[in-house]
């Protein structure tokens, strides 16, 4: 395990030049990860119309709600154990909460990797894509968000189940 | 230090491989559930999976790309000259391939006596069923117009040959072929199908297959459309167009509103009131349509 740790960051060492434009950003709770270049674009979706949608969510503080309450589901979730076994949670809630917040044009930027970079590794299958919205949706209607407006952020997430979903 | 570095050279390009044959080597893991609620749809009265009277491209069962589902149905409606019932099971296959089995049965009640057929004559048939999911994924494509989209075939055996001769069917059993294309907008939270069948049953089969007014396969437009109320209730309607191929009796379009609610994540009940219209001359047959699946 020690030596793969070693050739790992021998890998990351060899690999990093590649893709080194942007230093991402990181808090001293989280994990490093390898640099990336940061853009909205990595969000996987445009923003919706308006700031409407935002305001159902209870702006900032709704969906720091939803993202908390969806990572502890997750993290207790004996069929998502496999895929968030090696996460940085505290990461994981940050950039969640600003990919959600900059879907629902709520004026916050992304800063986390791509939908493929974030996935590439853990394997999922569409079997916990699906648990995963069982699990957001639950979260949304427990932040008493209407059905009808989830479903207008799961029409921004839906898509990427084909970046996420690998096998 | 250079044979180290051969030794983690090995190591790094030799363990996704290596993890990979390990993953290969025991493939026979078929896997079940994994589907969201509703999104097998329920079950026809022909066995398929879709709406009640319509089928939709998603397949039956609760598996995935990786596994293997089935449902079982038990469907009654209620009309006021005669009572249906259906049951039967489909199997899904990778959330591509659809088999069914359903076995229908239409007891002409009163109406039996009345056209000399005996009280409670009942006509009964067997319905087999294929479909493939061919393209599009009704469900994650949010991002496009493109429905998810399935072909499929019945072939249908009814059990009264000399009743279908007798009322001017000219067979016993047929087939027919369909293209169906659903798409949910979850946008809107709606859910769209719709369907081409081509066909010369008379009443799905129940009264034969081709008649005196015509014999040949027709192409049959059938839509449905629906709201979800939440993850578990879908309401909605449906139209189903008719071939009208004997003399005898005149067939009409079939119609209903329907509310479907997963009551778990194996088991559908399904409630609605249809309009069958004319039924071997018996008009406005409105009634109750209630169904159970439970699958896995």
């Amino acid at each position: 395990m020690r030596t793969a740790i070693a050739c790992a960051l021998s890998a990351i060492f060899l690999a990093a030049p590649a893709f080194a434009q942007t230093t991402p950003p990181t808090s001293p709770s989280e994990e490093e990860v390898d640099p990336y270049t940061i853009s909205d674009a990595n969000a996987g979706a445009n923003p919706v119309a308006g700031r409407d949608l935002f305001v159902v969510f209870h702006g900032h503080e709704g969906i720091g709600r939803i993202v908390d309450d969806l990572v502890a589901q997750v993290q207790a979730d004996p069929r998502l154990t496999e895929i968030f076994k090696a996460s940085d949670f505290v990461r994981l809630r940050r950039t969640l909460k600003e990919q959600f917040c900059y879907i629902l044009n709520g004026g916050c930027s992304y800063t986390g990797r791509d939908m493929v970079s974030v996935h590439a590794d853990h394997g999922v299958t569409t079997a916990e894509f699906n648990a995963l919205v069982e699990i957001l949706q639950a979260a949304m209607t427990r932040e008493g968000v209407a059905f009808s407006a989830q479903n207008k952020l799961l029409a921004k997430l839906a898509p990427m189940k084909r970046e996420t979903v690998t096998r | 230090m250079p044979r180290l570095g051969v030794a983690c050279f090995a190591l790094v390009m030799g363990t996704p491989l290596a993890a990979h044959a390990q993953e290969d080597a025991p493939s026979i893991d078929i896997e079940t559930g994994g589907k969201l609620k509703l999104t097998r749809g329920v079950s026809t009265i022909e066995g398929q999976g879709g709406g009640g009277l319509t089928p939709w491209a998603l397949i039956t069962g609760n598996e995935t790309d990786r596994g293997v589902g089935g449902t079982v149905h038990v469907t009654a409606v209620e009309l006021p000259d005669y009572s249906f019932l259906s049951y039967g099971g489909a199997l899904g296959l990778l959330d591509r391939v659809e088999l069914s089995y359903t076995r229908q049965e239409f007891d002409t009640q009163d109406v039996g006596a009345a056209l000399g057929l005996g009280r409670g004559f009942t006509f009964g048939q067997d319905v087999w069923g294929a479909k493939l999911r061919v393209m599009g994924d009704a469900i994650y494509d949010q991002d496009t117009w493109l429905p998810q989209v399935a072909v499929g075939a019945s072939w249908k055996k009814n059990d009264q040959s000399a009743i279908v001769s007798a009322v001017g069917g000219a067979d016993d059993e047929g087939w027919e072929t369909y293209a169906t294309a659903t798409k949910i907008l979850l946008d809107s939270s709606l859910l769209l199908n719709g369907t081409l069948r081509w066909t010369n049953a008379n009443q799905t089969g129940l009264l034969g297959y081709g008649g005196n007014l015509n014999d040949d396969h027709e192409l049959m437009g059938e839509f449905s459309a629906g709201w979800l109320l939440s993850p578990d209730v879908l309401v909605g309607a449906e139209y189903r167009m008719k071939p009208d191929n004997l003399a005898i009796a005149k067939e009409d379009d079939w119609v209903d509103i329907y509310a479907a609610w997963a009551i778990d994540h194996h088991v559908t009940l399904t409630g609605a009131y249809v309009d069958l219209g004319s039924i071997a001359t018996f008009e406005t047959q409105r009634g109750v349509y209630l169904s159970l699946q439970a699958g896995f």
